[in-house]
């Protein structure tokens, strides 16, 4: 009987050791050297069929490469971000992962995750199709550390035309001031919440077009560089005004995200709602008519701004099969990568030698404005500032939904530039 | 000398390998995390504290107040309403009620769901459309003729939590009915009966005779309900997501390793086991009393 235990324990013992040992192994599943492991959070909709056709392009120009999809749904992006923080820690980073062009990119620079791919752009001669403002965003230290896929603009209003009409609104509004003016007339019209928001992120995208604005495209550039204050006159009177726009939004705003406000928007519970155009490829796919089941134009003041993001895909430090990677980063990168790309994701090409033609009607439009207007990085999508300055000021936004204290509001502004520009 | 090591070797033996694994993977990692939140690995962000200043900064801050305060708000009713509707169902059960056992399943069964698959059908329900937009129980309420009912559940600035709430007490009622049916069911019928003959009402019997058996239970059900609502995360990211109106410690320090703030995350970590503890500790101690009795 007394022997029982001790060989029990011993068996017991082995199991945890070799269990122990089996996991050693781990690590090595991208390392098939023909694999190419592409890390994105486009997991549906206008962003899955424009990463499909991407990768029908990349098929075909390299057929002895073998995509693998490295796709993290959900949480616009937080989950996967999450993920592949841990992975690019524990040193088994993918072949190549999606960063938003700026703030972003800057973080994994910093630590020193990410590679110069500056040699590419020598060899495609990108230097000269790609334009100036969005390379910069990709550069530190005269090297460039990924390849732009897209643009996005986010100073779109989208609205409702039939709403409109039974208001008796007619003319897009070209000021804060005006666009008020037209809630209130929807109001009274019986519309309760005519402006759709949702969570609290979809709240730091209207704030920052409101601050645009009320700024102009050159102070709100010296909002991150510390050369606008963050307590001054200008900023209060943009704090007051979101102020005022938020008291026309919908008051379950917490509970939803993106494509619900654009729903709200859609099915005539709102007149308007706020969001990149990345919304656009949403309304085609849901077959909806332009200029008859919705209509757009660029946020009240904020004609002749072009509010962008742009998605690039990156070169990591120890990429298994980084020849696959370059080869994945030239097709991002081409005339026929980036048609594919994004006619159906609802942006439009980085290059500038693309044809307007094969692009929906929106995007035309654009990519027209996209030559014409001052360009100006977004906040809420981490072109204009760090992640960690981004993440201060959503919380300050949220705060401030259920509290509507705009001195607290603009007091957690002042705070938070003072950690990341060292003035106020 | 006769019980040396025959006696304690393989006892010791048989627990050796639990005791490497659990200090190594549970007390090594707490030791762990304590470490990286006093250090200054805060990532890209330009904040150079360390040290106990981690501690002191992050407990001024109004956000973490705040997800506190929610915390707070969410225990409260959590713990109020399950032992509640526990108690009362367990009561009623012990009655000798015809289909006990069909009753006691359905009232067990949401425990069987995880917080996620139940947030999301609650994100639904709690939806905060009032008047003809209403979904959930919005628009039951309309339906129902009881519109005054209406509120914006958890999107309500000061009892959004209590909301936020109510799909945990749901889950988790039944799991402390059952812990208090045990208790009930322990208590020997002589105690009853000694009592009914020295002319106790119902009402005494059970204030002076049933309800002290049963502490046992209820200090059980509180440690096991509380410790499990002071660490809440899958409900509340299933339900709101990362919004700043019902964020608490867990959501906050999720929050903070996304933009890749080590050591502010390993510091409500701590916090946050700091917090459980409070709670559990004394239970440990109260429960090896007691055994030992």
């Amino acid at each position: 009987m007394r022997r029982i235990p001790l060989v029990a324990v011993a068996a017991a013992a082995s199991i945890v050791l070799a269990g122990c040992g089996e996991d050693d192994g781990d690590g090595s599943q991208a390392g098939a050297s023909n694999e190419v492991e592409v890390f994105t959070w486009w997991s549906e909709g206008g962003e899955k069929a424009g990463l499909d056709g991407l990768v029908q392009v990349f098929e075909q120009q390299y057929p002895d490469q073998t995509f693998v999809n490295g796709v993290v749904a959900g949480g616009a992006g937080s989950n996967a971000k999450n993920v592949l923080a841990s992975r690019l820690e524990q040193g088994d980073p993918p072949s190549t992962f999606q960063g938003h062009a700026g703030g972003e990119l800057r973080d994994y620079i910093a630590q020193e995750q990410i590679q110069d791919v500056g040699h590419l752009y020598e060899e495609e001669g990108w230097n000269d199709v790609f334009p100036e403002e969005v390379v910069s965003l990709l550069t530190e230290d005269d090297a460039i550390y990924s390849v732009p896929a897209n643009i996005h603009r986010a100073n779109v209003v989208w609205a409702n035309p039939h709403v409109l009409k039974n208001a008796g609104v007619s003319q897009p509004p070209d000021s804060i001031d005006a666009w008020l003016e037209d809630l209130q007339a929807l109001q009274d019209n019986g519309v309760k919440a005519p402006l759709a928001v949702a969570t609290d992120w979809t709240q730091v995208h209207l704030f920052e077009t409101v601050l645009i604005a009320d700024l102009g495209p050159e102070a709100y550039n010296g909002l991150w560089t510390g050369e606008t204050a963050w307590d001054s006159a200008e900023v209060t009177r943009a704090i007051e005004d979101y102020a005022a726009l938020m008291e026309f939004t919908n008051g379950d705003r917490a509970g939803l995200d993106w494509p619900d406000s654009n729903q709200y928007m859609i099915s005539g519970r709102a007149a308007y709602t706020v969001m990149g155009d990345w919304s656009y490829a949403g309304f085609e796919e849901a077959k909806l008519k332009p200029q008859k089941e919705y209509i757009w134009f660029p946020v009240p003041g904020t004609d002749g701004v072009f509010d962008f993001l742009a998605d690039s895909f990156t070169l990591p430090v120890d990429a298994p099969n980084a020849e696959g990677t370059e080869n994945w980063l030239r097709t991002v990168g081409s005339a026929e990568g980036q048609e594919a790309f994004n006619t159906k994701k609802g942006s439009i090409p980085v290059r500038t030698d693309a044809d307007p033609q094969a692009y929906g009607e929106y995007q035309q439009e654009a990519m027209q404005d996209w030559q014409s207007d001052t360009i100006v990085p977004s906040l809420a999508h981490g072109a204009a500032a760090p992640l960690g300055w981004l993440e201060e000021i959503t919380s300050a936004i949220g705060e401030f939904s259920s509290s509507k204290d705009t001195g607290k509001l603009q007091e957690a502004l002042v705070a938070a530039a003072e950690t990341y520009t060292g003035s106020g | 000398m006769k019980h040396g090591i025959r006696h304690w070797g393989p006892g010791l033996l048989m627990i050796l390998p639990s005791i490497g694994l659990v200090g190594l993977f549970v007390y090594g990692l707490i030791g762990w995390n304590i470490s990286i939140s006093l250090s200054d690995e805060h990532g890209s962000i330009p904040v150079d504290t360390s040290g106990i200043d981690n501690y002191t900064s992050l407990l001024q801050e109004q956000r973490f107040q705040d997800s506190l305060e929610n915390l707070a708000t969410f225990t409260i009713v959590f713990l109020v309403g399950t032992l509640f509707f526990g108690l009362m169902w367990a009561l009623l059960l012990e009655r000798g009620l015809r289909g006990e056992g069909f009753f006691r399943s359905m009232y067990l069964f949401p425990m069987a769901v995880s917080f996620i698959a139940s947030g999301v059908v609650w994100r639904w329900l709690l939806n905060a459309s009032e008047g003809d937009d209403a979904t959930g129980l919005n628009r039951l309420f309309s339906t129902i003729g009881l519109s005054g009912l209406e509120n914006p559940w958890y999107s309500d600035p000061g009892w959004g939590m209590a909301a936020m709430a109510m799909p945990a007490v749901w889950q988790l009622s039944g799991y402390v009915m059952a812990l208090f049916l045990a208790g009930l069911r322990s208590i020997p019928d002589e105690l009853r009966e000694a009592a009914r003959i020295d002319g106790a009402s119902e009402f005494r019997l059970y204030r002076h005779v049933i309800f002290p058996q049963l502490s046992p239970a209820a200090l059980s059900a509180l440690v096991i309900i509380g410790h499990m609502s002071l660490k809440v995360f899958d409900l509340i990211m299933a339900i709101s997501g990362e919004a700043r109106i019902t964020e608490v410690p867990a959501v906050y320090l999720w929050g903070m390793t996304t933009i890749g703030d080590d050591a502010k995350a390993a510091t409500i970590a701590t916090i946050l086991l700091l917090v459980v503890a409070v709670v559990v500790i004394p239970y440990l101690i109260f429960t090896s009393r007691w055994e030992r009795r």
